[in-house]
């Protein structure tokens, strides 16, 4: 049967996760040392998975309200006033989703009319464009400078923008390349977007892991941004909750009724487990100054720059991350194209890395390397790469 | 005390092999602030020894561990601490810690065979004029020690590349 008759050509265009393509070949090396994972190394800390056993056990089995728990949304709100300055009402600005991921998906869907544009800086996670795509909009890729510490600038922003560009994405701090971005530089993107009045989708997904010392700034806490500013966060990255998919979105009230209009038809509620652990989550946070947290990030802050001085010295460039919990060291200086390094890589040294250009055509030359993965194994994998790049 | 020495020990009590250039690394400081760090730690009686952890089960040793819950009458002015000191002195006993409860003292004693454990028990502890009772438990076996699975799955269960 040709299925190609039936499907929607547009989706089925969409290339598959260039992260996903190493994984069947990594699957058949029992030796190899991954850097290619996207997720904490720690467990859900202990007292949280113990919320949900209790929570099972009491039978709490049903479905939650569309938004999620209010008593959640509640420690959301309560969350992000504290920790960022931002003000998000918990009956109306704020929903439960299934992953930060969901939030995205919500948000395109809801801001996007056929055929409208949106940017999309680029190094930068693997789901926006395809989400853009799926919402039929038009996913403007912009690229963004090593030299400029892969920030966005205004004058980037004006250049890309169109008649039909409708809003931009924010994806701080970045997943691959680690890069932060400020306040000032904020405040001058904000000039840009509102003389285009775009709007502002901003996946702050790794704020917890930021290693700066001015710490993580929002968007939506500027002067006239938050009522354009769909703000996208989530439990797995600063709470080690990969696998329980709960993340949330907050955007102003009347965008709010159509997003959770798409949530509430298609997905009806996150897990209530999940929601219940992640409550115990910012309980126990607001209780102890997110601990938890604290300790998660200065052990990655530990790994980091090992991370970053170990590229130094085997001579590649490397940016110095500032947030997430990855390196993209330059490999140009030794003559092959990031997918090639990768595959000779996981090949001869058994170590998997991410090519850069499964996060955007502008990452060729670039390799995502994690290091959210045990001290011994660093260790070990540094040095098979170091004898990789000898070898070139 | 400051934050980068607390994160200093607890990196060297991951792993006290660790080098300093890399301490210095990991913490963002210059190599010899890192290297007087340790040194005035070590002066000071925070950092004790550098040890290794050892799954004794592992080697051919024969060995037999117990913990002994000791009571005592303490002593005027002196408290526990004359009694702890007398009991500390012994080769056997490892560890020695002063508890709220049921007992006094609980130590953690090592010793060739059963049968020296039982003489050191019968013959050294027990015998001395302020203990008043003691209550030994065998170690059978050692899951976890120090922070350190000994027996188990400690795996990384994450799929190799993701998301």
């Amino acid at each position: 049967m040709d299925y190609s008759r039936y499907w929607n050509p547009e989706i089925a265009a969409v290339p598959k996760s260039g992260i996903r393509k190493f994984f069947d070949i990594v699957q058949t090396m029992p030796g190899a040392i991954s850097l290619g994972v996207g997720e904490p190394d720690f467990v859900t800390p202990y007292h949280i998975r113990n919320a949900a056993i209790d929570s099972l056990l009491d039978g709490e089995t049903q479905y939650t309200s569309n938004w999620g728990r209010l008593t959640l949304r509640k420690e959301i709100a309560f969350y992000l006033k504290n920790r960022y300055g931002l003000t998000y009402d918990p009956h109306t600005e704020v929903l439960v989703t299934v992953g930060a991921s969901e939030g995205i998906d919500l948000a395109m869907r809801a801001l996007l009319r056929a055929g409208d544009e949106v940017l999309v800086p680029e190094p930068s996670y693997v789901s926006y464009r395809p989400g853009v795509v799926f919402a039929g909009g038009v996913a403007v890729p912009i690229k963004t400078e090593e030299s400029r510490n892969f920030v966005l600038t205004p004058e980037e922003l004006e250049a890309a923008v169109t008649p039909r560009t409708r809003a931009v994405i924010l994806p701080y701090p970045n997943n691959p390349t680690g890069a932060v971005i400020d306040r000032a530089a904020l405040q001058k993107l904000r000039d840009v977007i509102l003389r285009h009045d775009l709007f502002v989708i901003s996946d702050e997904i790794y704020s917890e892991l930021t290693y700066s010392p001015e710490g993580h700034a929002s968007i939506a806490g500027l002067p006239e941004m938050w009522e354009r500013t769909v703000y996208i966060n989530g439990f797995s990255k600063a709470f080690a909750m990969t696998g329980w998919r709960v993340g949330y979105l907050c955007a102003p009230a009347p965008l709010m009724d159509v997003m959770v209009k798409i949530h509430q038809y298609t997905i009806m509620c996150a897990s209530t487990q999940g929601q219940v652990a992640a409550e115990e989550a910012l309980r126990q946070g607001r209780e102890d100054d997110y601990a938890d947290v604290a300790l998660m990030r200065r052990s990655y802050d530990h790994r980091r720059r090992l991370m970053f001085d170990a590229f130094r010295q085997m001579g590649l460039s490397c940016f110095e991350p500032l947030g997430a919990f990855y390196v993209f060291p330059g490999i140009r200086g030794t003559g092959l194209t990031s997918e090639v390094f990768c595959e000779r890589l996981l090949k001869e040294k058994e170590v998997a890395c991410v090519p850069g250009t499964a996060f955007g055509a502008c990452g060729e030359g670039h390799i995502r390397c994690c290091y959210a993965t045990a001290l011994d194994k660093l260790d070990t994998a540094l040095s098979r790469i170091a004898d990789f790049v000898k070898t070139l | 005390m400051e934050n980068s020495q607390i994160e200093l020990l607890q990196l060297l009590q991951q792993d006290c092999r660790m080098p300093l250039e890399k301490l210095a690394v990991m913490l963002g400081e210059p190599m010899e602030a890192v290297g007087r760090m340790i040194d005035d730690m070590e002066k000071r009686g925070i950092i004790l020894r550098y040890a290794p952890v050892i799954n004794w089960d592992k080697t051919e040793r024969e060995r037999v561990e117990a913990m002994i819950e000791v009571r005592v009458t303490p002593q005027r002015d002196e408290g526990f601490d004359a009694i702890a000191k007398r009991i500390y002195r012994f080769d056997e006993v490892k560890s020695v810690y002063l508890m709220s409860g049921a007992y006094d003292l609980l130590l953690l004693v090592e010793a060739h065979t059963l049968k020296d454990l039982a003489y050191f028990v019968s013959t050294k502890l027990s015998v001395l004029e302020t203990v008043t009772g003691t209550a030994t438990h065998f170690v059978l076996k050692r899951y976890k020690s120090d922070g350190v699975i000994f027996e188990g799955d400690a795996q990384d269960k994450r799929l190799a590349v993701n998301p």
